[in-house]
This record gives structure tokens, C-alpha cells and sequence, in this order.
């Protein structure tokens, strides 16, 4: 995109000023439908609260999981939330590095999808294990063997990262809300707004020292971000079990992360868009080039698929032939096959159309991708789990196979709930968009951020 | 010095507990060591045999327990100059199960959870199917205590593989981990949970087992520190487990308490450990299923259901 400066400071300010108010209405807006929506996002995450807590008293038993399906939906679960948070790194840092202008105004999106996957995924792995009291043990007696602390090591390491991605260009927004919104927000808000900006001037050299760390961060998270869900793949991979005894595995979660994110942050920029009002910020144009990522991301995605199914399913070795006959054709052929299809070949094919890449049917499309790439998540767990080496016997018929219990749909429940209300409060607090950027994208010179209006 | 006192302890006991009664003479009576011992005034046991019996509170005299950390520090040490290894012979299997009875009643386990489960099995379709027990194979290149992230599975120098269900955050890595299924969780309160109340941990038998936290065989570690084979072994009634030290080079069988050369009785037999290829190296042997001295009467499940 071409950089037009504006030379006029009177034209500068007029432009500066409807940015700022477009971009802000949603902070500044108090309306029941906000209220109702945070409501109901606390309640059912309370529910699921409840949840935790009744299998905390009674035990693991209240799961679905038993002593050969020993991990069940919180693990599919937890996978698809890093899987979800990857989309910060492609976006906000892969693709900057690229210098692909098109990305700024959706970096912000793509943050708070990054740091509410992440943060979940975290929590939600503390509410699969039997003793979680005993948390601290993984600190106290941590064996660097495990890929478990790999994990909890590149988690907590792509939470901070990411945080500081969305704080760091968000400093000389914070400041112009300082400057601007006045009494239009309550006090304490204000109050927040004055700290977090740490006494932001806007001189030319806290800007370089933003770009300078910004750019220091989008390199870091990209060994970071790739290792996140790498390692995540090996919590199956480092295993004999067929099906999750496979080389491609991290390229494979990688690949299907950036399909799982895209979506999600599709779905984002819609719902902004439509809710508040920024058909002009969130352009077609935006929505046309995202179906295009979504495309090619699914190719990849469809080519790591091609290869972790189609090379094993040629030899049919034992315990991998059951497997395979199991997803394939046996119990879990129909959720496959849905998925697969309508998760990633059909948007794949559509999306070559101009006409599917108009943001209402790519909205659709990509809630449809968004929901089957959860259910592919618990087809990477479950079947492969149902299918030991040895054959399971002189146990009940409960311990054979897999149904999710009504707890742990509630602390699913939770896990989701949990997860939209802090990308609901980021989106409430703060801008969704980047303003100084985006009005520096528009050709506004800097100086104009940093005055002070004159009302 | 303790191991007198259990000895005098067991004699007192008589042969209502017997050899078996580890639980008694290890876990349980140091919960009574608080206990007023007034002649005339009956407490109830528990066998490992899973019998209450009731003992003169006279008769008990408290047992030298190491204090939990101590438990724990020679736990994780194991007995030294050993290297166990077991030896099933599959021939010998007639499905008895007392095995998986008697283990189920040392190591404190419900019914469905199995430190060591008799398994139907048949190779191919073509083959007769055998009766084939499955302990833990205390692997010398062991796939679960890899994956602990609190190092709460561990081997130890004797070849046993234990766990601390102390320290256990029950991330079930581990059971994904083992190819042989060999590891059970416990979903709910362990069986018998109030009965061992304030009973102090043994890491050798996993006793009290916890909610929440793992626990699968132990080559009854405990009962080999007091120069006894582990429960299984002994109470089968078929000889169908051999069990002693690698370094030795001796096996004892349970039943006839014969003792043989072990690596003559796996060189002489074709003895095969289970699913080599992947490279676990099982401490546990099988001697093929021929000349089979009874009949398979099991309902044959499909190998992989």
C-alpha cells in the first residue's frame, strides 16, 4: 500500500480525529447488549468453575477418561487452544517481518486471539491433571526430560512474548486515549489508561524505541511460536502409540494451528466490524487477502494431511492399520471424514471464488473451519487412544470406550467462556485496531498523535 | 534391626496372616503404634490376602517404620547388587488369577485396576489362543519415567521401576506413554481409602494409594527387601512365574520354589519378552505357550477390540 502523505494539518487533524472516534466508540459506548454479553460469558464460565470443583472433590472418575483413555477431551481441548494462539505469531510477526502491509490494522486481532488461546491452554491443562494442588512440583522437581516442562517452558515464555506485543504498540494508544477521551470514560479507566502509557510524549525517540522493540520481540516469537506447538505435538509424538508415533507431527500441528487462528481471527473482524461499525477499517480488501491466507495455509495444512494418512494407510502396518480402519471407516469415520471435508477441502475449493472471499460467507466458512478443527483435535487424541497395543480386558465396558462426561463439557464450557471474555475485555478496553499505526498507514505525520486537542 | 522385629511380629501372628501379611507387618501397624495396648481388647486387620482378621491389641508390637523421607531415599535407591527379572512361563497359565487377587489385595487396588492382569490372547488366527499374564515389564529403557515432568516415576539401580505417589501430579503422561498398558489412575478414592487412613506412604508397595495419582506394579518391592518373592509369584498355584536376580543368574519358581539358572531357562525355552522391536528391553521374560499342560477354556476377545 502506498503511503500518501497529507500535507494539510487542518485535513491531518479532521482525519486523525474521525479515526480516533471511530476506533474508540466501542470503549467509549455503554449499552445493555455489552453488560448481557459480559453476564452471560461469567455465568457459564462460573458453571464450568462448578465443574472443576465437583471433579476436584470426586475425583478424575467423573470424566469420560478411564485407565486406557487416559486423556480425553481437555487434552483435545487444551491442544486446540495453542493451536488457536498461533495466529499472533503468523500474524503479528511472520508476516510483518515479511513487510505485508495489509496485516497492521489485523496484528491487534490477531494478539488477543494469541493471548487468550495461550493463557487458556494454561489453565486448562492445570484442570486435566489429578492433582493439581500439587502444581508446584512440576517447579520443584522438574526433569528437563519431560516434554511436559518443555512445554510449560515455551507456554509461559509465548504468553509474556505475546503480552508485550500487544502492549508494547499499544503504549502510544493508550496515551492518546489519555489525552483524548477525557470524561467520556469513567476515572478508574482513565486512571488505567495514565499508567499503562508510562508517561508517553511521542517524540521521535520513544517511537524508535517502540519500533525497536517490537521488532526484537516478532524475531523472538518466531523460534517461540514455532516451538509452542511443536513441542505440543510431541506430547504425542515422544510416544509408540499408533497414530501418534509419527515424524511429521510438529510440522503437521504447526501447519493446522494457522488454519484453526486464521479462522478465529476472520470470525474477530467480522464480529468488530459489524458491531462496531468499521466497514471502512476492516475492508473487503482485508477480508479478501485473509481468505487468501486461509487458502494457502489450508494447502499446506492439506499437504501435511495427505502425508500423515495417506502414507501409513498404503502400508497398513498392524497396529496402525487398526487405526487407520477405525477413523477411516469405523467409529470415528463419520466425525473424520466431516471434518476433513468440510474443515478443509470444501473452504479450500471455495475460496478460490471471489465470490465466497465477500466477508459475510467467509465468516461462515471460517466458523465451520473454526469448529471442525476442535473436532479434529479430539481425533488426534481419542481414537489412538482406544486402540492400545495389548488387548483391554477384565475391565468394565465404561474403560473400552470414550464419551465425554456433562463435567467435562462444563469445564469445556468454561475453557471457551473463559477464553471469549478475555478477548472481550481486551476489545473493550483497549483499541482493536492500532491508531497510530494505522493513521500513520493513512499518511498522517506523528506530531499530529502527540497534540493535544484543543476542546 | 527391623526386619526382627516384623519377624517376631509375624510369628505372634500366627498363621491366620501368614506370609502375606504385608500390610500388616509393614503400613498397618504403625498406624497403631498410638494404639493403648490393653490385653483382652480386639483389634481388626486387614490381610493382604484382603481377610479382616481381629488380633489381640496385646499381640501388637509397633514396627520399626523408616520415617516417610527415609522411605522414600531408599525406595528411590532399590536393593543393591540386584537386578531383578521375571520369567512367565505361558504353558504353565491355566487362568487361575490368584495372581491378580493376591496383588490386588497387597497393593490396596479395585477390582477393574490391574498391577498385573491375566490376558486372553491370540497371535493370529490360525493359532491356538493362551492365557498370558501381564505384569509391568520394568523396562530398561523405560518409556513412562521419560515423559514425568516431576520425576515421580523413576528407575531404580535393582531394574524396578516405582512411583512416589507423593510427589505424582497425576498428568497421566506416563499411561500414555507405556505401550504395554501396564499403568492404572486412580479416577476415584482408592478402594478400602478409610481403612488405611493415616497409615504411613510405603513407596515399595505404593500403599495408601491416592486419588489422583498413578500406580501400577511394583515387583512388590517391599516384600523383596524382606527376602520374599513378590505376591504374584507366590500365589500362584500353577508355577507359572519364575523370578529372581539377573546378576545371580537365578529364577526361583513361586510354586515349587525350585531355582534354576536364568538364562539357561531362556536360552532353553525361546524365551521372547513382549513386543521387542520397540526397544523398551522388558525385564520380563515369557517362555512360549507349548506343550500346554491344560486346556484354553477363555472366550477369545478380538486381539485388538
Amino acid at each position: 500500500m502506498e503511503m500518501n502523505k497529507i500535507e494539510s494539518p487542518e485535513e491531518s487533524r479532521k482525519l486523525l480525529d474521525k479515526i480516533v472516534f471511530d476506533l474508540t466508540r466501542s470503549i467509549v459506548k455503554k449499552d445493555e447488549l455489552t453488560r448481557f454479553w459480559f453476564f452471560i460469558l461469567i455465568v457459564f464460565a462460573g458453571v464450568g468453575l462448578w465443574g472443576w470443583a465437583i471433579q476436584i472433590d470426586q475425583g478424575l472418575g467423573v470424566t469420560g477418561m478411564r485407565d486406557y483413555v487416559s486423556w480425553g477431551m481437555y487434552i483435545a481441548n487444551f491442544v486446540f487452544f495453542v493451536a488457536f494462539s498461533l495466529v499472533g505469531f503468523l500474524i503479528s510477526s511472520a508476516m510483518h517481518l515479511l513487510n505485508i502491509h495489509w496485516v497492521k490494522p489485523i496484528s491487534r486481532v490477531a494478539e488477543q486471539v494469541a493471548i487468550a488461546g495461550v493463557a487458556l491452554a494454561g489453565i486448562i491443562i492445570v484442570m486435566d491433571m489429578g492433582r493439581p494442588d500439587r502444581l508446584l512440583n512440576v517447579f520443584l522437581h522438574g526433569r528437563f526430560a519431560s516434554p511436559i516442562v518443555w512445554d510449560l517452558t515455551v507456554v509461559t515464555t509465548y504468553l509474556t512474548i505475546s503480552v508485550l506485543l500487544f502492549y508494547i504498540p499499544l503504549i502510544p494508544d493508550l496515551a492518546l486515549l489519555r489525552d483524548r477521551l477525557g470524561d467520556e470514560v469513567p476515572k478508574w479507566k482513565m486512571k488505567i489508561y495514565t499508567i499503562l502509557s508510562l508517561g508517553w510524549k511521542g517524540n521521535a525517540k520513544q517511537y524508535k524505541t517502540v519500533y525497536h522493540a517490537m521488532r526484537v520481540l516478532m524475531i523472538l516469537i518466531v523460534p517461540v511460536g514455532l516451538s509452542i506447538h511443536t513441542v505440543t505435538s510431541w506430547l504425542f509424538a515422544a510416544t509408540l502409540r499408533a497414530g501418534w508415533d509419527t515424524t511429521i507431527f510438529g510440522p503437521y500441528f504447526v501447519a493446522g494451528a494457522f488454519v484453526a487462528g486464521v479462522a478465529a481471527v476472520i470470525i474477530l473482524m467480522y464480529i468488530y466490524r459489524i458491531r462496531h461499525g468499521l466497514q471502512e477499517y476492516f475492508e473487503d480488501i482485508h477480508f479478501d487477502k485473509m481468505a487468501k491466507l486461509l487458502v494457502f495455509v489450508s494447502l499446506v495444512y492439506l499437504y501435511f494431511n495427505v502425508n500423515e494418512f495417506l502414507v501409513p494407510g498404503y502400508k497398513m502396518k498392524t497396529a496402525e492399520g487398526i487405526h487407520l480402519s477405525n477413523i477411516f471407516s469405523g467409529g470415528y469415520s463419520l466425525m473424520f471424514w466431516s471434518v476433513q471435508i468440510s474443515g478443509l477441502i470444501l473452504p479450500t475449493i471455495l475460496l478460490l471464488f471471489k465470490f465466497f472471499r465477500k466477508p459475510l460467507s467467509l465468516v461462515i466458512i471460517s466458523v465451520v473451519v473454526l469448529a471442525t478443527a476442535w473436532l479434529k483435535r479430539f481425533i488426534i487424541v481419542i481414537p489412538t487412544m482406544e486402540h492400545p497395543f495389548l488387548p483391554i480386558q477384565n475391565v468394565p465396558e465404561n474403560f473400552h470406550h470414550y464419551a465425554p462426561t456433562s463435567i467435562e463439557i462444563m469445564i469445556t464450557l468454561f475453557s471457551f467462556c473463559a477464553a471469549i471474555l478475555i478477548i472481550s475485555v481486551l476489545a473493550k478496553f483497549f483499541p482493536v485496531i492500532t491508531i497510530w499505526e494505522y493513521a500513520e498507514e493513512k499518511g498522517i505525520d506523528k506530531k499530529y498523535l502527540s497534540e493535544q486537542p484543543k476542546n | 534391626m527391623d526386619k526382627n522385629t516384623r519377624r517376631k511380629f509375624m510369628k505372634t501372628l500366627g498363621a491366620s496372616i501368614g506370609a502375606a501379611g504385608i500390610i500388616g507387618s509393614s503400613s498397618l501397624l504403625s498406624s497403631c503404634n498410638k494404639v493403648e495396648t490393653v490385653a483382652g481388647d480386639k483389634i481388626t486387620l486387614l490381610t493382604s490376602s484382603g481377610e479382616l482378621v481381629e488380633v489381640d491389641k496385646a499381640m501388637l508390637k509397633p514396627a520399626d517404620m523408616p520415617s516417610l523421607s527415609e522411605n522414600q531415599k531408599r525406595g528411590r535407591e532399590g536393593l543393591p547388587g540386584k537386578s531383578w527379572v521375571m520369567v512367565i512361563d505361558l504353558a504353565k497359565c491355566r487362568n487361575a488369577r490368584e495372581c491378580m487377587k493376591a496383588c490386588q489385595n497387597h497393593h490396596q487396588l479395585r477390582p477393574e485396576q490391574h498391577h498385573i492382569n491375566v490376558l486372553q490372547m491370540q497371535d493370529t488366527e490360525d493359532t491356538a489362543p493362551y492365557y498370558m499374564p501381564k505384569p509391568c515389564k520394568h523396562c530398561d529403557n523405560p518409556p513412562c519415567t521419560k515423559v514425568c515432568p516431576v520425576n515421580a516415576t523413576f528407575k531404580r539401580d535393582d531394574g524396578i521401576v516405582l512411583i512416589d505417589n507423593e510427589r505424582c501430579i497425576g498428568c497421566r503422561f506416563c499411561v500414555a506413554a507405556c505401550p504395554y498398558s501396564a499403568r492404572v489412575f486412580h479416577w476415584f478414592e482408592p478402594r478400602d481409602a478409610e481403612k488405611y487412613e493415616g497409615v504411613a506412604y510405603n513407596i515399595e508397595c505404593n500403599v495408601p494409594q491416592k486419588k489422583g495419582t498413578i500406580s501400577k506394579c511394583l515387583f512388590s518391592a517391599d516384600r523383596l527387601r524382606d527376602d520374599k518373592l513378590p505376591t504374584c509369584v507366590s500365589a500362584c498355584p500353577n508355577g507359572v512365574y519364575w523370578f529372581g536376580d539377573r546378576n545371580e543368574d537365578a529364577v526361583t519358581n513361586g510354586t515349587t520354589k525350585e531355582t534354576v539358572s536364568f538364562s539357561k531357562l531362556v536360552k532353553d525355552n525361546a524365551a521372547y519378552t513382549l513386543m521387542a522391536e520397540l526397544g523398551t528391553k522388558p525385564r520380563v521374560y515369557y517362555l512360549p505357550p507349548k506343550d500346554r499342560t491344560s486346556p484354553f477354556q477363555g472366550n477369545i476377545e478380538e486381539h485388538h477390540s
